[in-house]
């Protein structure tokens, strides 16, 4: 599918902040692009200038390593200046290679460690229930981070709780830093894994933006379970020399020439 | 201590709402009066430890001040990343009341044996680490946690432990307790192991020697101004925990001391778990006796270092 010119603007920024940072997970970043942007463009509730709203959706990237696509939406959408992107990673910059709630506005949970956006996630959506908000929470998992069993314990307490004010979002890329999850850890079934276990699950192509539109207007899934929507995605989706290649799981020691190689894609 | 604990949490609960309660798979019956009167907020979660420690933070990101429960080992050894990321990072208000520390299970071994958790809480930063000596200090401990915007790790005895706490000297997290003055001898001590070193005094007060103790019930952050005011002159203190002596009370006085006041450092000596888990079964005081930890080495322990 074809790349639109807002999902290569957002691919844009992550580069600007690779170059200025000369490093970061680009495959891990593209392959949830727009994933992001219809959470940011179509479905999230917030506000850019009082991030902390109460009334606020929350949203957790429990993959912090995908940072730079958060960045990316976040600036984007004025949480931050675009103009600071190119601070990634710098000894001051606010923008570190995994996300810090309290340093980047917008961003809910430091994340980074893996497995622990999906507990504190289920503990924001009780949280919501309690006071009585009619807030959401979404939560976005990597595949090979779902090979924690910290997700599963939450996610038989999502359904213990019926959660239906929760959805987790996997992005589904079949690659994790080793290798494809199909022969590292296989996740499948996947689909009906997170069934199991409680949650009303659906696939969608995770690039197809009007696709996901459409799945995320049905959100919830159920008034008594929580949601999951398995995003079948491609790491390093529209750079070709890092499509579907773990070497672009993570970059460091990036040069000029391979910061133009990127942007020459776009 | 741990019913008191416990206690705390649903009094708490009735004056505060921001107060939740969370349990892995806790015994039968286990707070039935808050889970009756405040349903919504008591939350028994099942065998998972690192999602309870995320959950929880959850709760706190959003103003709850959840109190999490469940066995010592479990708490620190299994969810170690969750509490150092998802409560020290954060530095959240959650607090983590932590069953049997030392050999309290001695009967069960040393999966569930929480010989090091001192140390390794006392490592994170923002994290607090609190042991109380008994029941009633328990309870002036736990109605004061309300408002301290940090994590708290609170390690609680066997229960039914003598009540040596006097309410004359109130509570405050961070602040030591000077339970009886010395002019020979210091015993620095945190837990029950205040008791252990009071008897411990007695006895050594019927031989003339004048020997104080100062309680440390909080660990971090550690009272240096406090202890060193207790230290500096007698000519010898022990340090007493059950819990091993690395990384530990007496770990923490000798950093202080190395750190402040040099020149203390040779009189210290510590007493504790000797650098191994456990061998023995037994019961609480048995282990103890393993370990080396009785009045009897205190005595010991005390009379070198005063060179008798």
């Amino acid at each position: 599918m074809p790349m639109d010119d807002r999902s290569k603007l957002l691919r844009r920024y992550v580069i600007d902040a690779m170059r200025g940072g000369g490093r970061g997970h680009l495959g891990s970043s593209m392959s949830m692009i727009e994933i992001l942007r219809v959470l940011y463009d179509s479905v999230l509730k917030y506000d850019p200038k009082n991030p902390e709203s109460t009334d606020r959706d929350r949203f957790v990237l429990s993959k912090g390593h995908g940072c730079l696509a958060l960045y990316a939406i976040l600036a984007d959408k004025g949480f931050l200046p675009i103009s600071e992107l190119e601070s990634f990673c710098r000894p001051t910059s606010r923008l570190g290679g995994h996300p810090e709630r309290g340093k980047v506005p917008g961003v809910e949970a430091s994340t980074g460690a893996l497995g622990h956006g999906l507990p504190i996630a289920v503990g924001l959506a009780l949280a919501m229930r309690l006071q009585e908000r009619n807030s959401r929470v979404f939560v976005l998992t990597g595949d090979g981070e779902i090979n924690e069993g910290s997700n599963w314990e939450a996610g038989m307490a999502a359904a213990k709780h019926k959660l239906s004010n929760l959805t987790v979002m996997v992005d589904y890329n079949k690659l994790q830093s080793y290798g494809k999850t199909s022969e590292v850890l296989d996740l499948e079934p996947l689909v009906d894994k997170f069934k199991s276990f409680g949650f009303v699950t659906h696939e969608v192509d995770g690039h197809d933006v009007a696709a996901l539109e459409a799945i995320f207007k049905k959100l919830p899934f159920s008034d008594s379970a929580p949601s999951a929507i398995i995003c079948h995605t491609i790491k390093g989706k529209g750079f070709p020399f890092a499509e579907g290649n773990p070497e672009w799981h993570h970059k460091s020691g990036m040069t000029e020439t391979d910061i133009q190689q990127m942007y020459d894609c776009l | 201590m741990r019913k008191t604990a416990l206690d705390c949490v649903y009094k708490l609960a009735k004056v505060d709402e921001r107060v939740v309660f969370v349990g892995s798979d806790l015994g039968p019956g286990v707070l039935d009066k808050m889970k009756t009167e405040f349903p919504q907020r008591f939350f028994m979660e099942g065998v998972s430890e690192q999602y309870i420690v995320g959950m929880a933070a959850g709760l706190a990101m959003e103003g709850f001040i959840p109190y999490v429960n469940t066995i010592a080992t479990f708490l620190t050894r299994r969810c170690y990343e969750q509490v150092a990321v998802d409560l020290c990072i954060h530095d959240l208000p959650v607090r983590l009341i932590a069953n049997g520390g030392g050999g309290v299970y001695a009967p069960l071994g040393p999966t569930h044996l929480a010989i090091e958790d001192i140390a390794i809480m006392r490592a994170l930063p923002n994290m607090a680490v609190v042991a109380p000596c008994d029941a009633d200090e328990m309870n002036r401990l736990m109605m004061s946690t309300l408002e301290w915007p940090h994590p708290i790790y609170i390690r609680l005895g066997k229960g039914g432990d003598k009540i040596v706490s006097e309410e004359k000297n109130g509570f405050e997290l961070g602040k030591s307790i000077l339970m009886r003055s010395g002019s020979d001898g210091m015993f620095v001590t945190t837990g029950v192991m205040t008791q252990l070193a009071l008897e411990t005094a007695d006895i050594l007060k019927k031989d003339g020697v004048n020997v104080g103790v100062v309680h440390m019930h909080t660990i971090k952050p550690f009272d240096a101004a406090g202890v060193i005011s207790a230290i500096e002159n007698v000519k010898a203190v022990v340090t007493v925990e059950e819990h091993i002596v690395n990384g530990g009370l007496g770990s923490a006085l000798l950093e202080t001391c190395s750190d402040l006041r040099p020149e203390l450092l040779p009189k210290i000596t510590r007493v504790g778990i000797p650098d191994k888990f456990a061998t023995e079964y037994g019961s609480q005081n048995s282990l103890l006796k393993h370990w080396g930890i009785t009045s009897d080495t205190l005595v010991g322990a005390m009379m070198k270092k005063l060179g008798g």
